[in-house]
């Protein structure tokens, strides 16, 4: 495993909800991230964010930590729950909601 | 360089056949598009799967050259019907 694997796995380990994200959550710096923290906000839970702009390695790694190409990227309890669309798609079907134990 | 619809319809039909593509460009920029792609092919994948299978058709793509996709995959609804 190379370092940034490794610090990757360490985050996703020690944080039930974060999100990968380009900017903050205050400053979304990218459409999808942006509506990506917008749902978690909607769902009124605690979740951790990671600025993938200020670390070009977690930036490069996280696409491969999950084989995924994209970001925003979503885990919860250590598990690649997606992207922006299929968080989009869960917040609308109640998924999300059941999953992350927020009210309905 | 920005890609065509029809570009990206093409190179998810050549890995998924039967795959119903329907693609917005939601900016007329030729640079942000919407696709929706169903497929009895995605029966019993979970979404992540489903939205891998159109990446990896795209080979490398998205994220790159292809910047913004929003992606929707479904099966077919006679599929879920018979489930």
């Amino acid at each position: 495993m190379t370092d940034s694997t490794n610090r990757i796995a360490e985050i996703v380990k020690n944080n039930d909800v974060v999100l990968f994200m380009k900017g903050t959550a205050l400053f979304p710096q990218c459409g999808f991230s942006s509506r990506a923290v917008a749902i978690l906000d909607r769902l009124r839970v605690s979740y951790e964010t990671v600025d993938v702009l200020q670390d070009p390695e977690v930036r490069q790694g996280i696409k491969e930590y999950s084989d995924w190409p994209t970001i925003p990227q979503l885990y919860v309890k250590g598990e690649f729950v997606g992207g922006s669309d299929i968080m989009m798609e869960m917040f609308e079907s109640g998924e999300l909601q059941e999953l992350l134990g927020a009210e309905a | 360089m920005p890609m065509s619809a029809s570009e990206i319809e093409r190179l998810i039909k050549a890995s998924i056949p039967d795959a119903e593509v329907t693609i917005r460009d939601l900016a007329g920029d030729g640079d942000h598009y919407a696709a929706r792609v169903v497929s009895r092919s995605f029966t019993g994948m979970s979404r992540i799967r489903q939205h891998q299978a159109v990446y990896s058709a795209l080979g490398g793509r998205v994220g790159g050259e292809l910047h913004a996709l929003q992606l929707e995959t479904a099966v077919p609804e006679t599929e879920t019907n018979s489930d």
